[in-house]
C-alpha cells in the first residue's frame, strides 16, 4: 500500500452467504432529478468484487453514490459493515470507500497535485510514486499538467489519488466507458492486479456485462426496483 | 458646488434627437432594438423624474429617517434586480438584500465616521445609491458565476467531495473565480479612469461649475469607497450563497434548471 498502512489482508473472497457483508441495502428509494430512480431496493454487496450490471438509466450510478453518500436515499438505509451510513462521519466514509467517478474529473495542477489532494486534506501524509504505480504510472507522470494527459491517463490519475487515501472499498463507475480497446485492457489488468495484491473489494458498475464477468468474483443485475443475480451465462470466469 | 446650472424640460427633449439617432440606426439595421430603446428612453425619463421629486423632498426635510427609508428601498430593488440574474442561486434574494444592506451600511457608517461627509442627505442619497448600484452589479455578476460555474463543474465538484473535502474545499476555486468576476470590472475601470473615461461623479461636477480639482478628489473618494463596498458585497454574496448548493452532508444539491422568466 501506499504510505505502507497497517496490514489490511483479508481472507480469500467468501460470498455473501458464508462471508462478511460489506453494504446492505434495506428498502432503498433514491431519486434523481425529482424522478425516482428505483424503490425499495433490497440487496446486500459481500466483500470482494461485485460487478452491478445494468441497461443505462436504471440507476447503477446512483446506487454507486449512496455507497459513500455523495447522495442520501429519499426512504430506507444502507449499512456499511452492520453500520448505518448516516451513523458514520461522513468524510471518513468517504476517505475509507474511494469513489472512482466515470469520467475523469481532475483538479488544475500537475498529477502529483491530484494525488495529494485527498492525503493533504485529510492531514496525512501520502506516497505519490505508490499510488501513481498502483494505478499503472510511474513516477514521471507526477510533475505532469492534469489536463495535458489523455483521457485514459486521465482515467488512471482518479485512480491514483483515490488510492492514496487507502481505502478499503473502491466503488467503479464505468472505469473503462471513455476509452479504446487496447486502455480499457491495461485498465482492467491494473484494476485485477490491485484486486490481487491489495485484497481491496470493488463495486464495480459496467454496463459491460461481459467486463464483469471478467472482473467481478460476482455480478448482479440492477432491473427497475431489485438488485439479482446475473444469469448462470453471464458468471464470473476467471 | 458653486453655480449650478439650469436645464429645462426643453433641453432634455432637444437630446432626443439623439434617440432618434440610435432608433434610426436599429431600424436601419434592423437590428429590432427601437422597440427597446424607446423603452429605455420612456422608463429612464418617468424613473429620474420620480426619484428627483422624492430627492428633492427628502433633501427639503432633511430628515436622515427618509434617507434611510430611500436607501432600503433602493436595497431591495436592487437584490430584486440582482436576483434576475442569479437564477442558478438558491435564497438568492435574501443573500443579495443582506449583502447590500451590509455593504451600503458599513461604507457609508465609514465614510461618516471618518468625516468625509457630513451626515446630510444631499451627501447620503447620491452616495448611497451609487454604493448600492455597483456592489448589485458586482454581486449580480458574481452570483451569476457561481451559480453557472457549479453547475458546469458539478463533476468536478462531485469527484473533489468524494475525496474527502469539505462543501468549502470543493468549491473554492469556483468561489475564488466567482469573486474575481465581480470585482474585476470596477478594478479595471478604476485602473483607467481619467484615462479612458471620466467618471459620472466628475463630468457632473465639472458641468455644474466645481473646480477640477475638487471634482477630482471628490470622484476618487467615491471611487475608493465603491471599491470596498463592491469587495465586501461581492464576497457576502459568495459566501452565503455557495453554502445554499449543499447540504449539510457535503453533498451537491440537484440544481434545478435555471428559471426563465424572474420578475425583476
Amino acid at each position: 500500500m501506499p504510505g505502507g498502512g497497517p496490514e489490511r489482508a483479508r481472507p480469500p473472497f467468501r460470498t455473501r452467504d458464508d462471508g462478511p457483508v460489506l453494504f446492505e441495502l434495506e428498502d432503498v428509494t433514491a431519486t434523481r432529478a425529482g424522478r425516482v430512480v428505483f424503490e425499495g431496493l433490497r440487496a446486500g454487496l459481500a466483500d470482494g468484487v461485485t460487478g452491478i450490471v445494468g441497461p443505462s438509466g436504471v440507476g447503477k450510478s446512483t446506487l454507486l453514490r449512496l455507497l459513500n453518500r455523495l447522495a442520501d436515499p429519499t426512504v430506507g438505509t444502507v449499512r456499511y459493515r452492520g453500520r448505518d451510513l448516516r451513523e458514520e462521519d461522513v468524510l471518513a466514509l468517504r476517505r475509507d470507500v474511494g469513489l472512482v467517478p466515470q469520467l475523469p474529473a481532475l483538479l488544475e495542477g500537475s498529477v502529483a497535485d491530484n494525488v495529494l489532494y485527498g492525503p493533504r486534506l485529510a492531514k496525512r501524509g501520502a506516497d505519490v510514486a505508490g499510488s501513481l504505480r498502483l494505478a499503472g504510472l510511474d513516477l514521471a507522470f507526477g510533475p505532469r499538467r492534469a489536463d495535458a494527459l489523455s483521457v485514459g491517463e486521465q482515467q488512471r490519475v482518479m485512480l491514483a489519488r483515490t488510492l492514496a487515501l487507502q481505502p478499503s472499498v473502491l466503488l467503479l463507475d464505468e472505469p473503462t466507458s471513455a476509452l479504446d480497446d487496447t486502455t480499457k485492457s491495461a485498465i482492467e489488468a491494473t484494476l485485477r492486479d490491485l484486486r490481487d495484491r491489495l485484497g481491496l473489494s470493488f463495486v464495480l458498475v459496467t454496463h459491460d456485462l461481459d467486463q464483469a464477468a471478467r472482473l467481478a468474483d460476482r455480478v448482479l443485475v440492477l432491473e427497475p426496483g431489485a438488485l439479482r443475480e446475473a444469469p448462470a451465462a453471464a458468471a464470473p470466469n476467471r | 458646488m458653486t453655480a449650478a446650472i439650469q436645464i429645462g424640460l426643453g433641453d432634455v427633449a432637444a437630446t432626443l434627437a439623439l434617440v432618434a439617432v440610435a432608433v434610426a440606426v436599429a431600424v436601419w439595421e434592423r437590428t429590432d432594438l427601437e422597440g427597446d430603446i424607446a423603452v429605455a428612453a420612456a422608463r429612464s425619463f418617468i424613473q429620474l423624474t420620480a426619484i428627483g421629486y422624492v430627492i428633492k423632498a427628502i433633501f427639503a426635510s432633511d430628515s436622515i429617517v427618509w434617507v434611510v427609508l430611500l436607501l432600503a428601498v433602493m436595497v431591495v430593488f436592487g437584490a430584486v434586480t440582482a436576483r434576475a440574474r442569479a437564477k442558478r442561486v438558491p435564497h438568492a434574494f435574501w443573500t443579495l438584500l443582506f449583502a447590500l444592506a451590509i455593504a451600503a451600511t458599513a461604507t457609508l457608517a465609514v465614510i461618516l465616521a471618518l468625516g468625509v461627509f457630513p451626515t446630510k442627505a444631499r451627501y447620503l442619497v447620491p452616495v448611497g445609491g451609487m454604493v448600492i448600484g455597483n456592489a448589485m452589479t458586482a454581486a449580480a455578476v458574481a452570483l451569476n458565476r457561481l451559480g453557472d460555474e457549479i453547475h458546469d463543474a458539478a463533476a468536478r465538484i462531485e469527484a473533489t467531495l468524494a475525496l474527502g473535502a469539505t462543501t468549502t474545499q470543493a468549491v473554492r476555486p469556483v468561489a475564488r473565480r466567482s469573486l474575481r468576476s465581480g470585482i474585476i470590472p470596477l478594478i479595471d475601470s478604476t485602473k483607467t479612469t481619467g484615462l479612458i473615461f471620466f467618471p459620472g461623479t466628475m463630468v457632473g461636477m465639472l458641468l455644474a461649475g466645481a473646480s477640477p480639482i475638487d471634482a477630482v478628489r471628490l470622484q476618487l473618494v467615491l471611487l475608493y469607497v465603491l471599491l470596498g463596498a463592491v469587495a465586501l458585497a461581492t464576497l457576502l454574496a459568495v459566501l452565503l450563497s455557495r453554502r445554499a448548493f449543499f447540504t449539510a452532508e457535503h453533498q451537491l444539491r440537484e440544481m434545478a434548471p435555471p428559471q426563465s422568466n424572474l420578475g425583476a
